[in-house]
């Protein structure tokens, strides 16, 4: 475990220093939810209806921005030799890594959207909830997406195609992320589409360590 | 028990064999040269070696077993420096050892990897950002790792490459140093390094 905590700490310090890198992804966050008010139109009801979708959609986008460098800085400087070299197993070393990217490129969005969802008029416990669906969703963002990044490593205009490959990928946690606040406003609650985020989560974060792990061997070769 | 024994080692690039299969044994306290024109195959049968490629045929074994059996024993008593130093340009020389040191499965403390760093001659440097050090500092930072480190099997891919000739002098004392204390070395390098009698050279030929 201390290797894992150890690569966490390490890839969090590598993000401070590069601080453009990290806010690029939340900055376009933030300006994607800005537009939609303003392209759209004040009206309250429209916005409060479309909200919940357009922050989702921003996270999902804003979350892809960031993972081609996942493991592409590791894979130019010879870092990924040494983690495959180690011997503590590599799924735990990527489980580290996926586990940085998400502090550093999911956390920040969980914790904005309740503000940037205020512009959308959206109600105290639609915000709760929109931040709850976002705080189970981007881990599976980042482990469906650490996935692609691993397979597309060092290949050529690796960013659109780990968009092409994760995106189709993604459309459970969208539809049920963004469902779980429109069912908790139609009064249906919204136990159910959390339920699924969860059921979605562990198997993603068991199974995408073990999979980024074979891509990442293969691309070593 | 540390052996090393390549059993008819053979790699293809491009569908094109690029050497006749190898097969050589390293024992406690030797020391391999790889030697061999550019585009031989050295970095390739070193990559073989550690598992990292691989093999078109042949296998590899570790105190008899095959590597693959026997990964993380292995594992824990290699040590791979390659052409890319695995360092990141913006930690610091120390961040960097301490990084590589918890990767390797030994984790050092503070005191220790300064001490590594002040033998290398980067005493100064340790707390700098890699990206402001030279080419040939950031050599000496990765090959602080060797002075750190705790494997018995060192394989070196072009250790001497952009090192002044003290560095050269000194890493050749840490090599001998290592075989005295049973370690084995597998390494390449165009130059004639003097390690005493215990090295081997080793022609790739197609």
């Amino acid at each position: 475990m201390s290797a894992f905590f150890a690569l966490v700490v390490r890839d969090l310090r590598l993000a401070f220093r590069r601080k453009a890198e990290v806010l690029s992804g939340l900055f376009f966050f933030v300006v994607v939810a800005a537009l939609f008010p303003l392209a759209i139109g004040p009206e309250p009801a429209t916005l409060r209806h479309i909200g919940p979708g357009v922050l989702w959609i921003g996270a999902l986008l804003a979350s892809m921005l960031t993972l081609p460098r996942l493991f592409e800085n590791d894979w130019r400087d010879g870092s990924l030799e040494h983690m495959v070299l180690s011997p503590h197993p590599l799924g735990l070393l990527v489980l580290g890594k996926i586990t940085a990217h998400w502090l550093v490129a999911g956390l920040p969005l969980v914790a904005l959207a309740p503000v940037l969802g205020l512009q959308f008029d959206l109600p105290p416990d639609a915000l709760s909830m929109l931040a709850l669906s976002l705080l189970l969703g981007t881990p599976v963002l980042s482990c469906i997406g650490a996935i692609g990044a691993a397979l597309t490593l060092g290949v050529r205009g690796g960013g659109v195609l780990i968009a092409l490959l994760v995106l189709p990928l993604c459309v459970p946690v969208l539809v049920f992320g963004a469902g779980a606040v429109e069912a908790l406003g139609s009064g249906l609650g919204a136990q159910a589409h959390v339920s699924l985020l969860l059921a979605m989560l562990l198997p993603a974060v068991f199974f995408s360590p073990w999979a980024c792990s074979a891509a990442l061997r293969i691309a070593l070769e | 028990m540390s052996q090393l024994q390549a059993i008819a080692l053979s790699c293809e690039r491009g569908g094109r064999p690029l050497f006749a299969p190898q097969s050589f044994t390293l024992g406690a306290g030797q020391a391999m040269q790889i030697e061999g024109d550019n585009g031989a195959g050295k970095t390739s049968l070193l990559r073989m070696v550690c598992g990292l490629a691989p093999t078109a045929s042949g296998e590899v074994r570790w105190g008899g077993q095959a590597i693959a059996e026997v990964r993380t024993a292995f594992l824990r008593d290699l040590l791979y420096l390659g052409h890319h130093l695995g360092l990141k340009d913006d930690l610091s020389a120390l961040e960097n050892l301490q990084a590589a040191s918890v990767l390797a499965g030994h984790a050092v403390d503070r005191e220790s990897a300064l001490q590594a760093l002040h033998a290398q001659g980067l005493a100064t440097r340790a707390h700098l950002p890699l990206r402001v050090l030279s080419q040939g500092q950031k050599r000496r930072v990765a090959l602080a790792r060797l002075l750190l480190s705790k494997a018995c099997l060192w394989v070196l891919d072009e250790p001497f490459v952009a090192l002044d000739p003290a560095a050269v002098h000194a890493l050749q004392q840490v090599l001998h140093n290592h075989l005295e204390q049973g370690g084995l070395l597998l390494f390449t390098s165009h130059q004639s390094v003097n390690l005493g009698s215990a090295v081997v050279p080793w022609r790739l030929n197609a």
